[in-house]
């Protein structure tokens, strides 16, 4: 059955609350559709319909519904759902949070158009991601390895320096083995002008800028906009990624925002709330999002996600950093205290972790210590950051010898391994040499979870001998 | 003509839809122009609510939705293992050839190979009668699994003809007369997922599953049919642990569940089961393994369908007379999944949004674990079972949420899982304080008879020393360790060693990964003789450093990486070292003025 165009314009709506309005009297409209709403002062809105009934549509608008009116405000269905054009020529280019250029340049000659719903990867078709990405920074090298094809998130707080690592990483990025680096899609979710600003300086700095394609939904922008914008950046990610064969990291900041905005439109729809009053579906929702991060058999591109989201209130339980991280293949997490003191990247390395490391490193790939050194210097540092605790109710004089030496491990691996400067960039030989140099500060018997062979090639006590 | 409803409402995963009058609960619904594959979840007179499997965005009201009159099933026949299927049991291999890379909606492919043919030997005999559960031939499915094919449950006769030779799953193998008529059986049999399979009488969990890991084996052993949860935060190894439990856990066949969890997961179980040994069968772990996965960002409804949809298979296995296993990663999104439909529904939510039903639900699906005999002719006895292990996702690590506490209240294992020993990699992070096992009972017999009269007590030697070492802790944490007698500080040292050199296991070591009950005893004892040695040596007042410094240490934390051939060479070899470190410490101690 065929509908007449004209028909699918209406001016019917029975009710705006908050960022939803609802249609009467529509008719063939479908889940998902893109929506044209214009207000009587002539401004123009996009919308997207969130549940059709026979004769209603509620439909959530992303720039907000104010100016609306219930008699003369016009709103259109498109009989499409949401896509974005997408071209090679975007690279180099800047577009608002819906994807529209606002760098002055013309619109983008679409090579095509694709829906910015993504589908599912099968698992099947996806090829597991096992190349080492050297950071230059040795908490990520060393201790929790970034490989292509991986989601891997910086779990922040407010005031930490999430934005310099960030930038850090998709400067000095690359691929050991072909030297290849990234290409960055940066999506900016209600970040402040001047976060924005501080990556688009950092990326004209360095040049960087020439391939970049940036949205950018500002903390003055339209709210709901947020739910749309990482999803036009991701389907850009895949086309430059899968059609045209490029090396893509995705920049995704500040998820915090996102999941704000997803909850707005929640209690806006009066749902059951989770916990916090974030929708019970966050997960789920989430997940669209981070699991397009990837390879795919049998295509070059890949792409790997860096999230950002800032934790409230540091608090790494909050739904939001805890349900991407049952999502994502680990996690950076920023330590306030480190940054307190003045240590930068303030990388807390133990509750850090990256679920694909074991893959991505190893003889060929990094080196052959380097899972056991990575390994021995994790349960170093823990049991000195245990020690510490225990010094601060005991006093130093209650440690044995062997609890002082750990407890000075772990101050200079804070020194020396953790800090590192904002162009210091360590190759991954500098970061496991530095690595042993500090385990040699144990005595041998403690290396309990490095190889004998290896502790016998590496150790510098046997380099030296020979 | 077929009288069909049409669409009312769509909202997310749930459609209404109108003219529904005669539909049943739970029946298979087709939704849409594109034929969307659903299920019925409430009915409210004329109208149906129906959960739909695949992405609705598109669809429209006035849309037809058309019954199909039959429950949920999956196909039950030879080509499920070594096969890799979505939620509703679709292979994704074949959705790939269809449709590309990405999952799209509307597929529609056969959940058994119709084009295959297998070798079909018959066993019975014609003119016999025959039961629900008898075996009328056998196929060979994969290197180490025969299928047997079997009456299905409703069916029983006289077995009118059997043939034999190559056939497609779906073609005529045996005619049966039945009173109800003459039934012509096929290799495959459909079960509606939601339905138990029938079996004649449940036993007691006295055998138990192996899984080659230390802290599962010696200290919280599950049994066969058994029921256990892993419930840890993000990055406590939820996952690693199930992975380890599929790898190595002496289950003829095992069943994965990839449930609202990570594609590359999925995709590293793809890749490395036919290539990793099965250390009981010779062959690939593939060999024995049917994956089921939907992953996080496949449709939501699916994903609820998912876990029925593994334990059914399961079951079909287990009337065949083998120990199956299903991992289950993670029954968190499996409740969300119900969560989120339960909220489309508009029901009153329990806890945390949570429908009011999740504990029955819960419960109803690890109550299909169980070591049973299987239906079958009186002449003859078959034991199968099927053991679940679920992980659970619990938000921020608290255990005190819904889906935890229900699951606690069915299952038979618990295995804590600690971020604070996550954090410091001592993997598998299972906590040894918070975990239990309600099987250690039911097995002590099995790990006296196989294994060594003493390997109960020695288990509860080494608990019992980890406990104290949690009280001793308490007071370290006041006062040091130095300001402990040498008693004591011998206590935290073999604690020590208990922790680091017995239950911490690298899953990804060539040769940790998988450690034998013999060695795990054996390791075991040799910890054990030396606090013996130890506290001896205290006795006649050697410094607590002497020991803690001692050579045959090294060797002991050495251990693991011993192969499990051999290993007792190797033990007896540090048996040896050991009497004679000890030896010489206390001939020193006693020339010493």
């Amino acid at each position: 059955m065929a509908v007449d165009v004209s028909a699918r314009e209406y001016t019917t709506i029975k009710e705006a609350a908050g960022p939803l309005i609802v249609v009467e009297g529509v008719e063939g409209v479908s889940y998902g559709e893109v929506v044209k709403i214009v207000t009587p002062s002539g401004e123009e809105k996009t919308g997207q319909v969130l549940d059709s009934s026979v004769g209603i549509a509620v439909v959530q608008v992303f720039e907000g519904t104010s100016g609306i009116d219930t008699s003369k405000t016009r709103v259109r269905f498109t009989g499409d759902i949401m896509k974005i054009s997408v071209s090679k020529d975007m690279v180099g280019r800047f577009f608002d949070g819906l994807g529209r250029p606002i760098d002055g340049g013309p619109e983008v000659i679409p090579e095509d158009r694709l829906p910015i719903i993504g589908a599912a990867i099968n698992p099947t078709a996806r090829d597991y991601p096992r190349e080492f990405i050297q950071t230059g920074i040795s908490t990520i090298d060393g201790m929790n390895t970034l490989v292509r094809g991986q989601k891997l998130p910086i779990f922040s707080g407010a005031g930490m320096p999430h934005n310099a690592l960030a930038a850090q990483i998709a400067r000095q990025a690359k691929v050991l083995a072909s030297g290849e680096s990234f290409s960055v899609v940066f999506a900016a979710m209600g970040i402040t002008h001047e976060e924005s600003s501080f990556f688009m300086r950092d990326f004209e700095r360095t040049g960087a800028i020439e391939r970049i394609v940036a949205f950018l939904n500002l903390a003055d922008d339209p709210a709901i906009e947020r739910i749309i914008t990482p999803r036009m950046a991701l389907t850009t990610a895949e086309y430059l990624a899968y059609e045209c064969d490029m090396h893509i990291l995705v920049i995704l900041t500040d998820m915090t925002n996102y999941c704000e905005a997803l909850r707005e439109i929640s209690a806006a729809r009066e749902e059951v709330p989770g916990r916090r009053g974030y929708p019970g579906y966050m997960y789920t929702d989430l997940s669209t999002l981070y699991e397009r991060a990837g390879r795919i058999h049998g295509r070059k591109g890949t792409i790997t996600q860096i999230p950002i989201l800032s934790m409230p209130d540091d608090d790494i339980t909050h739904p939001i950093p805890d349900l991407t991280g049952y999502i994502t293949e680990g996690q950076f997490v920023l330590s306030r205290d480190l940054h307190r003191r003045g240590m930068y990247p303030p990388v807390d390395v133990l509750p850090s972790l990256s679920r694909l490391m074991d893959e991505g490193i190893g003889p060929e790939r990094t080196r052959e210590d380097h899972a056991g050194v990575s390994s021995q210097l994790y349960s170093g540092y823990a049991e000195g950051r245990d020690m510490r605790d225990l010094v601060a109710v005991v006093g130093e004089e209650a440690l044995t010898d062997r609890d002082r030496k750990y407890l000075e491990f772990a101050d200079m691996f804070e020194k020396e391994f953790v800090t590192q400067s904002r162009n210091d960039d360590r190759s991954i030989e500098e970061t496991l040499n530095l690595g042993w140099d500090l385990l040699a500060t144990l005595p041998e018997g403690e290396l309990k979870r490095i190889d004998e062979h290896i502790i016998k090639k590496y150790h510098p006590k046997y380099r030296k001998a020979r | 003509m077929e009288k069909e409803g049409a669409i009312e409402k769509i909202a997310g995963p749930l459609v209404v839809a109108n003219n529904m009058r005669g539909c049943e609960m739970y029946e298979v619904i087709k939704v849409g122009e594109e034929g969307l594959l659903g299920e019925t979840i409430r009915l409210d007179g004329d109208l149906a609510y129906v959960q739909v499997y695949e992405e609705t965005t598109g669809l429209k009201p006035g849309e037809p939705v058309i019954r199909t009159k039959a429950p949920l099933s999956v196909e039950l026949g030879p080509g499920i293992l070594k096969n890799f299927y979505d939620g509703v049991q679709r292979p994704l291999e074949s959705i790939k050839a269809k449709v590309g890379d990405y999952i799209e909606r509307g597929v529609y492919v056969e959940s058994l190979d119709r084009a295959k043919k297998w070798q079909f030997t018959p066993t019975a005999t014609e003119g016999s009668e025959v039961v629900s559960g008898a075996i009328l031939g056998v196929v060979q499915e994969s290197k180490v699994i025969e299928h047997k094919i079997l009456v299905p449950p409703t069916i029983r006769g006289k077995l009118l003809e059997l043939k034999e030779g190559e056939f497609t799953v779906d073609a005529c193998i045996a005619r049966v007369q039945t009173d109800a008529g003459d039934v012509e059986l096929q290799m495959m049999q459909k079960w509606p997922v939601r339905k138990g399979r029938p079996y004649k009488e449940k036993l007691d969990p006295e055998v138990p599953l192996l899984t080659g890991q230390r802290i599962n084996d010696t200290f919280f052993p599950i049994a066969k049919g058994g029921t256990g949860a892993i419930p840890g935060g993000f990055g406590t190894g939820k996952t690693v642990m199930q992975h380890q439990l599929a790898r190595w856990a002496d289950a003829r066949v095992i069943v994965y569940i990839g449930c609202g969890e990570r594609g590359n997961e999925m995709t590293e179980v793809l890749e490395d089961f036919p290539k990793l040994i099965d250390p009981y069968s010779g062959e690939t772990l593939m060999e024995r393994s049917t994956l089921i996965a939907n992953t996080s960002n496949m449709p939501v409804a699916a994903r609820e369908a998912s876990i029925y949809t593994g334990v059914t298979i399961a079951e079909y296995y287990r009337d065949m007379g083998y120990d199956v296993a299903i991992q289950a990663d993670s029954t968190s999104r499996w409740a969300e999944a119900l969560r989120e439909i339960s909220g489309r529904l508009e029901e009153m939510p329990g806890e945390e949004g949570y429908p009011a039903y999740l504990a029955t639900r819960l419960s109803d699906f690890y109550e299909r674990a169980g070591r049973v005999k299987a239906l079958c002719p009186e002449s003859e006895e078959r034991i199968g079972s099927v053991t679940i292990v679920g992980a659970v996702s619990p938000p921020g690590g608290d255990f005190s949420e819904p889906v935890t506490q229900n699951t606690l209240r069915v299952v038979g294992d618990f295995w804590a899982l600690d971020s604070s020993l996550a954090d410091r990699r001592h993997f598998p992070a299972i906590s040894w304080l918070r975990s239990y096992s309600l099987y250690s009972v039911y097995l002590g017999d099995w790990f006296a008879d196989s294994i060594a009269p003493d390997f109960m007590e020695q288990r509860e030697e080494m608990m019992g020393l980890l406990q104290k070492e949690a009280e001793l802790q308490e007071i370290v944490q006041l006062v040091g360790a130095d300001a402990l007698p040498p008693r004591e500080r011998g206590t935290l040292e073999v604690a020590r060693m208990i922790r680091e050199d017995f239950l911490q296991q690298n899953a990804y070591h060539e040769i940790d990964s998988f450690c034998s009950l013999e060695k795990q005893y054996l390791m075991a004892k040799a910890i054990l003789q030396w606090y013996d040695g130890a506290r001896e040596a205290i006795e006649r007042g050697i410094g607590i450093d002497k020991l803690e410094r001692m050579q045959i240490k090294y060797a002991m934390a050495r251990m693991k990486y011993v192969p499990n051939e051999g290993f007792k060479d190797k033990y007896e070899e540090i048996q040896r070292a050991m009497k004679d470190e000890f030896e010489v410490l206390i001939k020193n101690a006693e020339e010493a003025p």
